[in-house]
Formats: C-alpha cells, sequence, structure tokens
C-alpha cells in the first residue's frame, strides 16, 4: 500500500502553515552516506523526521541465493563495508554452524584476531567521524591514521587492503604469519597512545560536551523494544554482549569486560565506544600470547577447505579435493536445513538467518543489520531538538548505508 | 609556453616576419586557453558523490597518509553548485541515479566527472535488479578507476589523469572537451542505439558455469529488457 | 561492570517451560543445535508473543522472510512464505526463533507493532520484499525500493537481474548538461 510520504497523519492540517518541510539528503555529508530525512520543523525545532531509505539497496540477500558459500565472502565484505571481516566472521559462523563443522583452535583465534582488528576499525571511524561532523577535524585525522594500520594488517594477511574476503568454510584462505602478528604487535603498542591523544582532544572538549550530552536519550525500556544492541543498547544500559553471553569462537578464554553506561545519550554511545577499542586491544593482546600453533584449516578429509598447494601437488587426496572444489557445480554439499547464528559485530548483533536446500548455493541468506535496525530509532531519538542535533545523534548510531540498504 | 631571457620582437600579423612590437624581458609567451586550463587543472574541487565503500577510500585520499591536497583537489565541496569534479564513488542504484543526474546537471561548467571503482563503472559484483550496470550509461564520464575499492594511489592516478585531459582539451569559453572524446561519446551513443539484442546476455547468461542458478528463468540484458 | 550468564537453560528447558506455561497442540518443534523453532499458525502468533514477551522475557531480534518455491521436501499443503521471528532473553540468554507461514495468493500476517515498536521497519521490509501484508501495521509501504516498483524482487519467481527497472531512465549526455 504505497502512501505518500508527506501525509502523515498525526501532523494536524490547521497547523501545518506553521511547519517547515526540510529535506536531508539524500547526498549530504553529514549522513555519511544514502539516507534521506524528511523533517517537520518548527522554527528550529524539529517535530518529526520521517526518513526514506533505499537508495544503495543493491540486493545483497538475492545475490546471495546465486552464489556458493564461499563466494559469497566476497559479497558479504561490502556490506559493512567499515568493518569488512566481521561480516566475513559473522558469515562463516551461520555456514559453519550450519554445516555443524568444529573449525581448529588456530581458526578460532585469528578470526577472534581479525574480529578485534575489525571492531576497532569500525569505532576508529565512528568516533572520528563524529567529532569531525561537530568541528573536531583533527580527532579524525589521529582516527585515520590508526585506521591505514589496520589496512596494513589486512593486506599484509591476505593481499587485499580494503575488503580482505579472508574466512573460508572451515578455516581461513592463508595462516597467520610472523609479519602478520609482529603488525598486530606494532599496531596494540600504537593504539593506546592514539586513543590517549583523542580522548585529551575531546574528553575536555566542551563545544563537543554540550553538544554530545543529553541529546538523543534512549531509555533502557524503549533500547529493548527498539530491538537495539551493541554499543547503542548497552549505552542505555542493556548489558547484553554475545561475545560474554553466548561465547562463540574463543572468546570463552579470554578476560575482558563489557564497557556500558545508563544515560543513553550520544554522549555515553561515544565513550563506550572508546572504552570498547581498550576492550578489543586487550583481547588482541590476549590472543597473541595465547597464540595456538597446528592447522588452521580443518582437515581435507572433511571435503570443505581449499587444499594447500603442496597437498594439491603432493597428494592424491589434495588433487580431488582441489579438483572437487573447484569445478563448477560440484563443491561440497549441505544439508536441507536453516539456521539463524550472530556474532557480536561492532555496531550490534550480527546475525544470519541460513536456509540451504543441500546445494552449495544458500537457498536464502537473511542478514539480520543492526544499521537498519538502530536506525528507526532515529525518529524517535530525534524529536523536539535542534537541527544542529541530527549530526550528533546520526553519527552515535553509526548508520552504514549498504548495510542500512543491502 | 615559452620564457623569454632577452627582450624579443613578436611576430607580426599574416606571417610577417616582423611587426615592430618587442616584448619585456621575462615574459611568458602562450595561449589564453594553456593559462586557463592550467589554473583549472590545479585546482581541482571534487563533488565527492559517495555512495558506497569507495567512499571510505575516498576519505583516506583526503587524510594524511595520501593526501589529496597535493594536487590541488582537497577542497570537497558538498554543494554541487561550488565543484567541478564529480567522483562518483560506489554503486548508484535505480533509487538514486535520478538524484545523480540532478546532482550533475546543477553543478556549473566547466565539469569534469570520474567514475571511480568497479560497480560504478560497470555495476561491479553487484549485477542484480537494482544497481545501475555502469553510470556512464546515463551520465558523461571522463577518467573510470578499475578496483573494488580502489587504492588510494589509484585514485590520485586518476586526479593526474584528469589533470592532463584538463590541460589538453576545453577552451576559455568552450565547454565541450577534447574533440576526440566528443567523438567517442557520440560513437557510444550510437553503438547503444543499434544495439537493441543481447549483445551483452550472450556473453553473460552462461552463469551455470560458475555455480549460478537462476531460479525465474534467465533474465534479458541489454536494451532489449528497458519497460 | 562485567556480566555474565553462566547457566544458560538448555533449548529443552526452554522448551519444557513453555510447554508447561502455554500448553502445547497449537506449534510443532524443530531443532538444530541449539536452536530451537516453533511453528505457530499465524492466528495464534499474537497470543503468544505477548505471552512470552510478558512471562518469559523474551523479546524480538530478528524478524525477516523466506520464500519456499520449490524447496526440496516439502509438500504441496506447506505454506509457501516464512517469516520467521528471532527472540532473545536478555536476563537468561535463551533464543526461541518462532516461525510462521503463509501461503501466496493474498498472504496476509497479524503485525507485531503492538508488542514490540521495533518490529515495525523489519515488518515493512518483509512486505517489500516478498508483498507479505502485515495486517495492523501503523505504516505498511515500501522501505527500500522505489514507491513505484512494481514487483517483489526476493520472491523466487523474480530474475536475479530484474525485469529491466535498472536501465529505465533519460541519459544525460554532455550536450544535455
Amino acid at each position: 500500500m504505497p502512501v505518500n510520504l508527506l501525509d502523515e497523519p498525526d501532523i494536524q492540517a490547521e497547523n501545518r502553515d506553521y511547519h517547515w518541510t526540510l529535506n536531508f539528503g539524500p547526498q549530504h555529508p553529514a549522513t555519511h552516506t544514502t539516507l534521506r530525512l524528511l523533517l517537520e520543523l518548527e522554527g528550529e525545532t524539529i517535530l518529526n523526521a520521517i526518513p526514506d531509505i533505499g537508495y544503495l539497496h543493491s540486493g545483497f540477500e538475492k545475490l546471495g541465493e546465486h552464489l556458493n558459500l564461499n563466494q559469497y565472502v566476497t559479497v558479504v565484505d561490502r556490506k559493512n563495508y567499515i568493518s569488512p571481516p566481521m561480516n566475513e566472521v559473522a558469515w562463516h559462523n551461520a555456514v559453519e554452524k550450519l554445516l555443524e563443522i568444529e573449525i581448529t583452535p588456530r581458526c578460532k583465534y585469528i578470526r577472534v584476531m581479525i574480529g578485534e582488528l575489525a571492531r576497532i576499525s569500525d569505532h576508529l571511524l565512528c568516533t572520528g567521524a563524529a567529532a569531525l561532523d561537530l568541528g573536531a577535524f583533527t580527532a579524525f585525522l589521529y582516527a585515520f591514521n590508526l585506521r591505514e594500520m589496520i589496512y596494513d594488517i589486512y593486506e599484509e594477511m591476505s593481499g587485499y587492503r580494503f575488503h580482505p574476503g579472508y574466512t573460508r568454510t572451515g578455516g581461513v584462505m592463508f595462516d597467520f604469519t610472523e609479519r602478520v602478528t609482529g603488525r598486530i604487535e606494532k599496531f596494540l603498542v600504537t593504539l593506546p597512545k592514539i586513543l590517549a591523544d583523542m580522548e585529551k582532544l575531546l574528553f575536555r572538549n566542551k563545544i563537543f560536551l554540550e553538544r554530545m550530552r543529553g541529546v538523543g536519550v534512549l531509555t533502557k525500556a524503549d533500547a529493548i523494544a527498539y530491538c537495539a544492541s551493541g554499543p547503542i543498547a548497552r549505552a542505555s544500559g542493556v548489558t547484553y554482549d554475545l561475545r560474554k553471553d553466548e561465547p562463540y569462537l574463543a572468546y570463552a578464554d579470554f578476560d575482558f569486560s563489557v564497557p556500558y553506561a545508563t544515560e543513553g545519550d550520544c554522549y555515553a554511545r561515544f565513550h563506550v565506544r572508546m572504552e570498547e577499542m581498550v576492550q578489543s586491544a586487550r583481547i588482541l593482546r590476549q590472543a597473541l600470547d595465547k597464540f595456538p600453533g597446528g592447522p588452521v584449516n580443518v582437515p581435507i578429509a572433511e571435503k570443505f577447505p581449499m587444499p594447500d598447494k603442496g597437498t594439491t601437488y603432493g597428494s592424491m587426496e589434495g588433487l580431488i579435493q582441489h579438483f572437487e572444489l573447484v569445478m563448477p557445480n560440484r563443491g561440497f554439499q549441505t544439508s536441507v536445513n536453516e539456521v539463524y547464528a550472530a556474532v557480536e559485530g561492532p555496531s550490534g548483533e550480527l546475525g544470519y538467518y541460513l536456509i540451504c536446500d543441500g546445494t552449495q548455493v544458500a537457498w536464502r541468506t537473511r542478514t539480520r543489520p543492526p544499521a537498519f535496525i538502530h536506525f528507526q530509532l532515529f525518529p524517535h531519538l530525534i524529536r523536539n531538538h535542534m537541527i544542529s542535533d541530527i549530526v550528533a545523534v546520526l553519527g552515535s548510531l553509526n548508520i552504514i548505508a549498504a548495510e542500512l540498504d543491502r | 609556453m615559452a620564457v623569454t631571457q632577452k627582450p624579443f620582437e613578436l611576430p607580426g600579423k599574416s606571417g610577417k616576419s616582423s611587426s615592430g612590437v618587442f616584448a619585456p624581458e621575462g615574459t611568458i609567451i602562450t595561449s589564453l586557453d594553456a593559462v586557463v586550463n592550467w589554473c583549472r587543472k590545479n585546482s581541482l574541487w571534487p563533488m565527492p558523490f559517495a555512495t558506497a565503500c569507495c567512499g571510505i577510500e575516498l576519505m583516506a585520499v583526503g587524510s594524511s597518509r595520501f593526501d589529496i591536497a597535493r594536487f590541488g583537489a582537497e577542497v570537497m565541496r558538498f554543494s554541487p553548485r561550488q565543484c567541478d569534479l564529480m567522483i562518483v564513488a560506489g554503486r548508484v542504484v535505480m533509487k538514486m541515479m535520478p538524484v545523480l543526474q540532478r546532482i550533475w546537471l546543477q553543478m556549473p561548467e566547466p565539469k569534469y566527472a570520474i567514475s571511480m571503482g568497479a560497480c560504478a563503472s560497470s555495476g561491479g559484483i553487484f549485477d542484480t535488479y537494482a544497481v545501475v550496470q555502469g553510470v556512464d550509461r546515463f551520465i558523461p564520464i571522463d577518467v573510470y578507476i578499475p578496483g573494488c575499492p580502489p587504492r588510494p594511489e589509484s585514485i590520485l592516478r586518476a586526479v593526474m589523469d584528469m589533470q592532463s585531459k584538463v590541460q589538453k582539451g576545453g577552451s576559455t569559453l568552450g565547454t565541450q572537451g577534447l574533440p576526440e572524446l566528443r567523438q567517442m561519446e557520440e560513437q557510444l551513443i550510437q553503438i547503444r542505439a543499434r544495439n537493441t539484442l543481447p549483445g551483452i546476455a550472450t556473453e553473460r547468461s552462461d552463469e551455470s558455469r560458475f555455480g549460478y542458478r537462476l531460479p525465474g528463468g534467465e533474465s534479458l540484458v541489454g536494451r532489449s529488457e528497458t519497460l | 561492570m562485567t556480566t555474565t550468564k553462566s547457566s544458560r537453560p538448555t533449548p529443552d528447558a526452554t522448551l519444557a517451560r513453555i510447554r508447561k506455561r502455554c500448553g502445547e497442540g497449537f506449534f510443532s518443534v524443530s531443532s538444530h543445535l541449539d536452536n530451537l523453532r516453533l511453528h505457530v499458525p499465524p492466528e495464534k502468533l499474537v497470543e503468544l508473543t505477548t505471552r512470552l514477551r510478558d512471562e518469559f522475557g523474551f523479546h524480538l531480534t530478528e524478524l525477516g522472510g523466506a520464500d519456499y518455491l520449490g524447496y526440496p521436501g516439502r509438500s504441496s499443503a506447506s505454506h509457501r512464505f516464512e517469516v520467521h521471528y528471532v527472540l532473545l532473553n536478555y536476563e537468561t540468554a535463551e533464543r526461541l526463533i518462532l516461525k510462521t507461514g503463509v501461503s501466496d495468493p493474498d498472504p496476509v500476517l497479524p503485525t507485531l507493532v503492538p508488542v514490540w515498536a521495533g518490529a515495525d521497519w523489519l515488518e515493512r521490509e518483509v512486505f517489500d520484499m516478498y508483498g507479505i501484508v502485515f495486517q495492523g501495521h501503523p505504516d505498511l509501504r515500501r522501505i527500500l525500493m522505489p514507491e513505484d516498483f512494481r514487483s517483489f524482487p526476493l520472491r523466487k519467481d523474480y530474475p536475479l537481474r530484474g525485469r529491466g527497472e535498472r536501465h529505465n531512465f533519460e541519459r544525460v549526455t554532455r550536450e544535455d548538461s
């Protein structure tokens, strides 16, 4: 039932003369991405905001029904493009849960590490860009410089700077080398210094605090009713974290805490993200210290992983397995089943509802997109605020258009 | 362009060897077009039409490690009326295409466009119902950047290519760009108008080789699919 | 600052509790590892979700649809579309998946917006992609696709490349601009 966007029933006709309608987006720098808002204004106060999304809807889920389970990694990467490895971890978490594959301890640690690096890079962009929008340009440059270090790690481990496409069913593409762990070590030395610099720049910056504190307050009850998760829910006092509460991969091995706040405003969300970066660094440190040896992929007898070059050329099983995986319309078989599996993504619960029909191509790849679910909070958070608060609230919600629209 | 070391006599009208007018020392002799193009190319103001992943790499180009300011193109303006270089970064979908065209029409002349990344140039991996298969089908593009997303170095390279193109093409008053490019564009329009049968479809229809599955039957690709 | 739910109830325990309080017979159960799926008829959905929210502390985290046209092992009696509701208990970390089916010519389901406000956009997305109408939804219109789009793209009988909608634009040339 298509309805005109401007036909909002709750605005009375007699008052409409005094209200302005302002179009915001879809191409606007403060949205960072492509989304559109129709704002109903009285003076500078926002009475109502009507989001209009879909300006980047590119059929990710339809594409997932036509690519096989390993090929789809390249596509999920582009979903939340500021933390691509986390999407891969989430996708293969669902695939392996469906196929009931138990991955090796070393692979679990590698996935924890790339996931935490992704979380740090996501939070850096979110906090840096939030600061940029509120006029603090320097913090953004600090954050981006650190992100370049993370890109270097991705490049070292996979050969690709932006979208690594690194995980595979039953393992990862290449094992971690000394050089990768060396780069992570170096990164862990730099990270606290830059975080301290960012905190110094922002935490006592009066303009920044005035524009963040008390803006866009989300109560705990609303956070639960609106399905919020991740840092946004934790800033409102919902202390749920899948890494702690439903431990997956190797998260049960690590000692870390879940930062939360109870204020629920933009500043609380910003603060929770800054703290989460510290906790992610702790996890990375422990993962490097406890990093187990051994094989990184499941044995090729299980028919899932791509054998390495030596095995392919040196053994019959390896050759057969390689042939099976690279030839079209062969590959591994799946079961006729469906599964929901979620991981703690940088901006919330990142889940996949995966349905397979026995072939190597998924029947349905439904994503639980945190950005989509969080963006429906926006009209609720922005009501009775000023126009200039839009950038603060949008920045604190961390809306990624490709994940919003898919 | 030539810088004079000592006073010399300017050439006369209609090929006469002397005009009787002497240029002073340190004078630069060039055409007005060359000077204007030189100014234009070193002060490109990009309009970042950033939609997806490429937009993040565009931000990386602007920040400290790659520093697009070295090429005079760091002044990202978000109002199309202040820009002369549109960078289409990321895929453009059905709902966005009219917006892109409108922003392009709002930019003042002379204007140039870079199509950044595989998605903007050809649709990339997103060969789906919603994604426009190349923005050059609907707006004119000067430079294409391959990659998904392109490395910042290739964006810098594209800016340099754009600069050399600006230097070579265009005139002070004209807005047409390089004559050979104009020709190429006309040819493309003709080819596309002629191509009513599945030129692309035959190349692309055998996806089953790559494990594709087409449940609703194969759709027509190419111009004939237009409603 | 740390919270740990050390004793997470098993799916069987959850199921036993629901059976005890809500009765049985009106839903069927299937499971895979720790995923517990209850297949509920649409007319019982609002009643069951309200009780699950009020008495068991379950809350919605995910809602999405799927089209089973031609899915192996489906009889002609089973529904073409299914909508799944993933519920989560934030206190005990239990998860529960409700599935409800609806069939083709006139797919209508009751809305869950009165139960959880967060179902709003998720139901709009299912409507946009599959054409399933949620009865009683306050603002049911297309969310991702353009308003004038006529098909439902995630249905299995809609081709991946669409039906030519993506090329239906004016061409702007250098001369026009």
